[in-house]
């Protein structure tokens, strides 16, 4: 230290520093693309393999979409037309719109029905998935699931009615039992709900589908993606909640609850989920009364389902093991209940730390409805494996079928990337 | 510590100590695994008492005072809260646990939640107050622990010695006839340990039952009414303040005591 700073350790400061802008950031794109692109000579050379691999992929594909044919009515006549030139013949796509989308069973004049759930759909999930919109909306996402049943499967209306019904009254009744005794609300309205539908269900006269407002469709007559679509939408809806049960029915005290949850989970995520599909197939009519015929559909979805409950349990006791233990116990020294703590304090953080882990589910869930195809289920790849394939007009067009398929599901699931990405930033508060 | 020690006068017209008992710990023991840690408990605290609990680290004052409102499990003795037992009957737990309010070390607010929501949430859940009126009791308690301001922010917009405060407010507002606090100034600077303190200090003066584990000996002298020393799961000595601090009886304390303000 030179000598006259010796004294000079005290320091005082004698004003105040104004506040002053932080300093301007360089801008430009050339300045940007040497930082980012050509900053070292490693970098530069990578930047260039990249941008050859890039030319690579645009040079052989590009002629090939774009020299496409749109209308051509066969095969044949796409490669008479394109004459040995590279070309795609996205005209089966146009041809085979239809059947992409509903199959080749559904009766094309009641494409509106689907149609009509599809706009639906969009409306009754926007107050699920943002929570800006007002909150009497949900009442469209309640009877939703009854009103797309109706306009899907068409039929008589009394049996989604019965079924509405028997929600209605088991919500009464846990309403108003089960904010006193959890126990009796939960077990008695699923009891009552039950009675509703059977003694319901055996009302509905024999042959009141025939001459119903909307001819029936049976399931076996669904295809193409909206087959996936339903499967998609209706096993995620359930076994988001069946995950998390079993997350809780996971870390509860009670051994017997417990050891049934780990039991199915660790079962279930040991099996190949196309193994449980056979079951569905197959087998799963032993499990149910010798005169029920359940339909392969709802049959389907339940294997679906409890494949994804397993995975999102484990990735909600992922979400709960992650909160401070602070956190239960100040739940708990505020007198909440268990239902409340769970309902108010720990679920929402756990869920939104679960959020990444759950969307992986989900799209991987929507992927593997593709599976349906392998137990003779004409969904979007069951019918272009099956009857589009199969067919003398369009033998042979694989690239643009299966690119076509890709491309769909390409876009909801990233649709559904995007919108997970876009929670988690408006779900972040601060801490 | 005691500098930082309010320097206005406490107002003790209503720090009076009442005949009623608020709670009642008779025997009691408790064991981790094999690990004994409160060894026959025997503690009477009155309506309106201020007891500081005092000790080395590892001595079981929290597990004690967490064994009153039931977040740990007693295995043998009994304990008496506000006239109720304290077994594995659900209904009285939670009666007991929305009677006796808890301040944590880490203040524990709910970081989902705004400030006011955290105040209110208990009152309308356990309570069943009306949202409004939950809103106005919240408001109340907040301007009494002077961040009223803050009832908008979330908890990790807030300064440590905010978030206890606002915890103190949460706690409030479920009226409870009796507070515990288990460190509640340790995880916090020195400047806001007093902005705490003061709002304890507050309490008191209003005649509030209150059971603090705490290491702020200036704290224990001009609020506490009985100072309570545990060493080794055990009760060791219990006496006033001034006689406490002034003149221990057991050895250990003396020890703890040297070692805590002697320096
Ligand atoms: N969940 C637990 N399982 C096993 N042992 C525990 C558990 N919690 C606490 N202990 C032990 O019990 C003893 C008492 O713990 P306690 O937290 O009550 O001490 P304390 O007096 O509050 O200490 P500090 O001043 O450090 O907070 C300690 O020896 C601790 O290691
Ligand atoms: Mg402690």
């Amino acid at each position: 230290m030179a000598d006259q700073d010796n004294n000079s350790i005290a320091f005082v400061a004698t004003e105040v520093i104004p506040e002053s802008p932080p300093p301007a950031r360089e801008t430009g794109v050339v300045k940007w693309l040497r930082e980012n692109l050509f900053s070292s000579v490693t970098n530069t050379i990578l930047t260039v393999l990249a941008l050859a691999l890039i030319y690579l992929v645009l040079k052989s594909t590009m002629p090939w979409i774009l020299n496409g044919l749109w209308t051509t009515s066969s095969l044949a006549e796409c490669r008479e037309i394109l004459d040995g030139t590279t070309g795609a013949c996205f005209s089966v796509l146009t041809e085979r719109w239809n059947q992409l989308i509903y199959g080749f069973k559904y009766p094309v004049e009641e494409y509106w029905r689907p149609n009509l759930a599809f706009l639906l759909m969009l409306v009754a999930i926007a107050p699920v998935l943002f929570f800006d919109l007002p909150r009497k909306l949900l009442i469209v996402t309640a009877l939703f699931p009854f009103v797309a049943f109706w306009l899907i499967w068409g039929g008589t209306i009394l049996a989604p009615l019965i079924a509405l019904i028997g929600f209605i009254v088991a919500g009464a009744f846990f309403q108003k039992f089960g904010r006193n005794n959890f126990a009796l609300g939960f077990f008695g309205a699923i009891v009552i709900a039950l009675a509703i539908w059977s003694i319901g269900g055996s009302m509905i006269p024999e042959g009141a589908s025939e001459n119903a407002l909307l001819p029936a469709v049976p399931s076996r007559d669904l295809g193409g993606f909206m087959l996936n679509m339903m499967l998609g939408l209706t096993c995620v809806s359930l076994s988001v909640p069946l995950g998390i049960a079993l997350a809780l029915g996971r870390q509860s005290n009670m051994p017997l609850i417990k050891g049934i949850c780990v039991v199915f989970i660790e079962f279930v995520r040991g099996v190949p989920l196309i193994t449980l599909l056979f079951v569905a197939s197959v087998m799963l009519s032993y499990f149910f009364p010798p005169d029920a015929t359940v339909d392969l559909f709802l049959r389907v979805v339940i294997m679906i389902t409890l494949f994804s409950a397993a995975y999102i349990a484990e990735v909600v006791r992922g979400g709960l093991a992650a909160l401070p233990k602070g956190q239960y116990e100040a739940a708990d020294s505020l007198g909440l209940d268990y239902p409340q703590a769970m309902r108010l304090i720990i679920l929402p953080q756990a869920l939104k730390i679960s959020i990444p882990g759950i969307v992986n589910v989900a799209v991987g869930l929507f992927k593997d409805t593709t599976l349906v195809s392998v137990i003779s289920m004409f969904d979007l790849v069951g019918m272009i494996r099956g009857p589009i394939l199969a067919s003398t007009e369009w033998n042979g067009v694989y690239w643009e079928l299966f690119g076509f398929a890709a491309a769909l599901f390409f876009v909801v699931c990233y649709g559904i990337s995007q919108y997970s990405q876009w929670l988690e930033r408006k779900l972040h508060k601060g801490h | 510590m005691s500098e930082l020690m309010s320097d206005r006068e406490i107002d003790r017209s209503k720090m009076h100590v009442g005949s009623e008992v608020a709670i009642q710990i008779a025997n009691m023991n408790k064991w981790y695994g094999s690990f004994h840690v409160l060894r026959d408990i025997n503690l009477t605290v009155h309506e309106g008492e201020r007891i500081v609990i005092a000790g080395p680290s590892g001595s079981g004052k929290s597990t004690l005072i967490r064994c009153i409102n039931r977040l740990e499990e007693h295995q043998s003795g009994d304990i008496v809260v506000d006239g109720i037992e304290l077994t594995n009957d659900l209904k009285n737990i939670d009666k007991i646990r929305s009677e006796v309010g808890m301040c944590f070390q880490h203040f524990n607010l709910f970081p989902h939640l705004t400030i006011l929501e955290n105040c209110t949430l208990a009152p309308i859940w356990v309570r069943k107050t009306p949202k409004k009126e939950a809103e106005e009791i919240a408001m109340h308690f907040l301007e009494k622990v002077k961040i009223p301001e803050q009832a908008d922010k979330y908890p990790g917009q807030l300064s440590g010695g905010q978030q206890q405060r606002v915890a103190i407010a949460r706690s409030l507002c479920m009226k409870p006839r009796i507070m515990l606090f288990d460190e509640p100034t340790s995880a916090l600077d020195p400047e806001m340990i007093k902005e705490v303190l003061d709002t304890m200090i507050e309490l008191a003066e209003e005649g509030m039952t209150m059971l603090c584990v705490t290491h702020e000996m200036g704290f224990a002298r001009q609020v506490a009414n009985r100072v309570i020393f545990m060493d080794q799961g055990q009760i060791v000595e219990q006496n006033e303040p001034e006689e406490f601090f002034n003149n221990p009886k057991s050895e250990r304390t003396q020890l703890f005591l040297s070692q805590i303000l002697g320096h």
